[in-house]
């Protein structure tokens, strides 16, 4: 009965429930759709560059990623796609030249890493191909095509079949150039990625630096991102003896770019941040209102405590009161901001003419919401827990309450 | 036979800039059935009498033996449920808990005592019924009158099986129709149940229907009749 008195006591003050059951919601809608937002636009970031720029694991000469060095290759690269591919997890393998190149035109230059690709292969594993919006990706049929950036084709005035001339170093060190003809401009969210790298046929690249049968790059695209660890330890296995000999260094994503690993863990981080104040807030409003509400039944619960009432059964009563008001809030809360979440996670939130802004850092001006189950059981339970927090200093003020004091007030 | 002894009990109140006595040294002994007014005029000490036999404070001098328990020797948590197994409490402003309604207020009590749903059910139904309530078992205290939340007030304090009622002013807020019906209703529960009572007032028509009335002043017996 004590739990059903505590919570009818809850209606007793409608408005008063009703205002703290309100700041519970907002509470909540504040923690998970900022966190919703935060994460969405992180997520979107690195789905984003593990899909068009980096894929989930990458093989190297050892020296490469220290010194883009052009000699520093990876020598019969087949052998690793071919075990990649054997792999259930793998969605795809490619292998890359790469190397740095001064691109020009007749108006402007500018620096550039050329992606020596196979096309076919490369469609597997980055989505650059979806992001040509003019011309077309690269083929076979094509007389030395380059599929180029937006954003570089703006800043060197690029057309469609204009000729773009790279300047490099070959393998030999030697000074060479070559002409390449635009076939496709892509546009991705990031628009300094856009501007910095080109897409040529790696027998094109190979021909200009004097590579050939090498690399220096070999991508692997997976199906699912949470298996990149599991997928790395098995490829780790197979290739553990060209580790071993210094053929190859294998890394994942998040070893290749750390950045995009610790933006996660801030996000992660600033979200409880958030969620915390938040609640710190919400709890000066529960020690508020429920001392309040105590002070009002002073007298009632004098009474109690007269007619044998212990204070445990007081306490417990009016920690089910707030703890009550927290499920409540909370629930209607998490149900809110999971509608709130979903529409946005389905539709996106369109930052419009701020998304120009928002590509120069490598985000999508339509941020699509993502929560995590366990941020919308960790906010409940946070709620939860500061509620009945906030509920002991209320709740000790009642226990000191002296029966003959609340019965001469009741007289 | 005694049910309360009472000996040279004394309460001074020093909190305030000059200390109060309240209760100067009485010895009194209430025996069991009987129907007992306290009175006196405002300020003579009575409440705190009636406080200090109810255990809801200390004496600051002398024993309160309530059967073979003398009060004083009992601490807190001792005291509370010495008071919800031995006293029933009537208040002047009834003091329901306005959120329950009249079988619930009832029943409340004996499941602080631990009785089971089914039973305490069955007693608090049989109790309002004595007590002139049928058919209002399931209205709030919002919903009945003066009178009838005072009914369920006594209903309240007898559900505990006391070996006495403590009643403050019990009449105070009630207007004369109600208070006669209530009178009666507790002269018979006296009568019928053996149930003492033992009121603090200054209502004549309790007077009138009190067998024994001890008269207090200045915190000292003046009269017992």
């Amino acid at each position: 009965m004590i739990a059903s008195i505590a919570w009818r006591n809850l209606w007793r003050n409608k408005l008063r429930s009703l205002i703290i059951i309100a700041a519970v919601v907002v509470g909540i809608l504040g923690g998970v759709g900022s966190d919703g937002f935060m994460e969405g636009m992180v997520d979107q970031r690195v789905n984003t560059a593990i899909a068009n720029e980096l894929s989930n694991i990458q093989l190297h000469q050892p020296d490469f990623l220290l010194n883009n060095e052009i000699n520093y290759t990876i020598p019969n690269p087949d052998q690793y796609i071919e075990v990649a591919n054997q792999l259930p997890e793998v969605k795809g393998a490619s292998k890359r030249l790469i190397c740095g190149a001064m691109a020009s035109t007749a108006t402007a230059a500018t620096s550039v890493l050329i992606f020596g690709i196979v096309p076919e292969l490369e469609k597997k594993v980055t989505g650059i191909y979806q992001k040509v919006y003019s011309g077309n990706y690269l083929t076979d049929d094509q007389r030395i095509p380059v599929v180029v950036g937006k954003k570089l084709a703006d800043k060197l005035d690029l057309k469609l079949n204009s000729k773009l001339i790279v300047t490099l170093a070959d393998s030999s060190g030697t000074i060479t150039y070559g002409a390449f003809i635009v076939v496709g401009m892509y546009q991705t969210s990031n628009n300094l990625y856009d501007e910095a790298h080109i897409f040529v046929r790696i027998n094109d690249l190979g021909r200009l630096t004097g590579i050939t049968g090498q690399v220096h790059e070999v991508a692997i695209s997976l199906f699912d991102n949470e298996q990149t660890g599991q997928v790395f330890d098995k490829l780790s296995s197979s290739f553990k003896q060209h580790i071993n000999n210094k053929l190859i260094d294998m890394r994942t994503w998040e070893q290749l770019e750390p950045l995009l690993k610790s933006m996660i863990e801030m996000t992660a981080f600033f979200s409880y941040l958030f969620l915390v104040i938040i609640l710190i807030a919400l709890a000066f409003a529960i020690i508020n209102t429920m001392t309040m509400a105590i002070l009002e039944r002073k007298r009632e619960i004098g009474m109690l405590m007269a007619i044998g009432m212990t204070r445990g059964k007081i306490f417990t009563m009016i920690m089910l009161e707030t703890l009550f008001l927290a499920i409540v809030g909370g629930m209607v809360g998490l149900l809110m901001s999971y509608g709130l979440v979903e529409y946005y996670a389905h539709y996106g939130l369109d930052f419009g003419s701020m998304g120009s802004g928002m590509s120069y850092i490598g985000y999508d001006s339509i941020v699509y919401f993502k929560v995590t189950d366990g941020f919308y059981l960790t906010s409940f339970i946070l709620v939860s827990i500061t509620a009945v927090l906030s509920s002991i200093s209320p709740s000790i003020k009642a226990l000191k309450l002296n029966p003959v004091d609340a019965i001469r007030e009741l007289n | 036979m005694s049910i309360i002894q009472i000996n040279n009990l004394h309460k001074t109140y020093t909190d305030t800039k000059v200390p109060v006595k309240a209760v100067n040294g009485i010895s009194l002994s209430i025996e069991e059935g009987e129907f007992t007014a306290i009175v006196g005029p405002s300020g003579s000490g009575k409440t705190t009498f009636l406080n200090l036999m109810g255990g809801l404070d200390t004496p600051t001098e002398g024993d309160i033996l309530i059967g073979d328990k003398n009060i004083k020797d009992l601490n807190s948590r001792q005291l509370i449920d010495f008071r919800l197994h031995h006293i029933g409490f009537v208040f002047q402003s009834y003091n329901l808990i306005p959120v329950l309604t009249a079988i619930e207020n009832v029943a409340f009590i004996m499941e602080l005592q631990g009785i089971p749903k089914k039973e305490r059910h069955q007693i608090a139904m049989e109790l309002l019924k004595k007590t002139g309530l049928e058919g209002k078992e399931n209205y709030r205290p919002g919903e009945l009158s003066g009178g009838q939340q005072q009914r369920v007030s006594v209903a309240r304090a007898l559900a505990s099986k006391p070996k006495f009622i403590l009643a403050d002013e019990p009449t105070a807020n009630l207007d004369s129709a109600s208070t006669e019906d209530l009178l009666n209703m507790m002269a018979e529960l006296n009568k019928s149940e053996n149930m003492t009572f033992i009121f603090s007032t200054h209502d004549k028509r309790v007077m009138d229907k009190a067998r024994r009335i001890v008269t207090i002043d200045d915190g000292k017996v003046v009269s017992d009749v």
